[in-house]
């Protein structure tokens, strides 16, 4: 342990120990207007970062797993409602979720009878042949009396506003469906990871 | 929370729910200039507590007032910035 160390700015000795700034980038002879020019430049960078990082710009993720009526429905109210807030918005949809993009399979949407509890009838009924059918009116029955957007109009509301709807490719490709199946507007040929890097950026990730 | 001003457009969303007064309302206003007073008519209840969540988290725009009479529910909404 030969070493000297007696100017070195960890010395235990105050009198000799370099500042921090000394350390860095500050030679004696700096002038009163060469460190006012450095505060301005700083100044400048602050404020760069601080615009950065204040931008309240909010973004919303959904995975969208799940094809039936019922199950529809809270991703597109989310994202039409999020982006009318002035949020960017993915939704990305994938096995089931899928139909909820499907132009043809939209429009027919069900709902199952059997295993929600909701339902006014047993499971041993709910189970016959046309019973999800049935179910499936009588709630599209409501959702027109009751002024409810359908799901078409949901869609096409949040494509107008700028939502990403994005349909994943490994499903379509696994469902034997064509990108063309799907309305116009919506993203394919993207996966896993384009969800995962929009989630990390993301305020809010939800999976319905 | 009643304020001077004078309404530029009414948009009629009697009959519709959730989200469509405020997604409507969010197109309506991106129509006006600055300064202009939407009126928004709803029968939807639950749009007294929307419309006025909507406008407290979207800038560019003000909420000045909502009358409950009630079976109509009316927002006014400023256009700002």
């Amino acid at each position: 342990m030969s070493t000297d160390t007696s100017d070195s700015p960890e010395t235990a000795d105050g009198s000799e120990a370099k500042s921090p700034i000394d350390a860095v980038d500050a030679p004696e002879d700096v002038t009163a207007a060469e460190l006012a020019a450095e505060v301005e430049e700083l100044r400048e960078e602050l404020a760069e970062l601080q615009a950065a990082v204040g931008d309240d710009q909010k973004s919303m993720v959904i995975v969208s797993t799940k094809g039936t009526l019922d199950m529809a429905y809270p991703p597109l109210i989310l994202a039409s409602t999020a982006a009318a807030f002035g949020w960017d918005v993915t939704v990305f949809h994938t096995f089931w979720g899928l139909d909820i993009l499907h132009e043809e399979k939209s429009k027919n949407l069900k709902l199952s009878a059997v295993g929600n509890p909701s339902m006014p009838m047993p499971n041993a009924i709910a189970s016959l042949p046309g019973m999800d059918s049935m179910a499936t009116k009588m709630m599209n029955k409501r959702i027109a009396d009751n002024g409810t957007a359908t799901i078409e109009e949901l869609i096409e509301v949040s494509l107008d506003q700028g939502v990403d709807l994005q349909a994943c490719q490994m499903t379509i490709d696994l469902m034997d469906y064509d990108e063309n199946d799907f309305h116009d507007g919506v993203t394919t040929g993207v996966g896993a990871a384009t969800a995962l890097q929009r989630m990390a950026d993301a305020d809010v990730q939800l999976l319905v | 929370m009643s304020t001077e001003y004078t309404v530029t457009e009414t948009l009629d969303v009697k009959g519709e729910s959730c989200p469509m007064p405020v997604v409507k309302t969010k197109g309506a206003i991106d129509g006006l200039s600055d300064d202009e007073v939407l009126e928004v008519i709803a029968t939807d209840s639950g749009s007294m507590s929307d419309i006025a969540g909507w406008a407290e988290a979207t800038s560019g725009v003000e909420l000045l007032d909502q009358q409950d009479e009630g079976d109509v529910f009316k927002h006014y909404v400023r256009k700002t910035q």
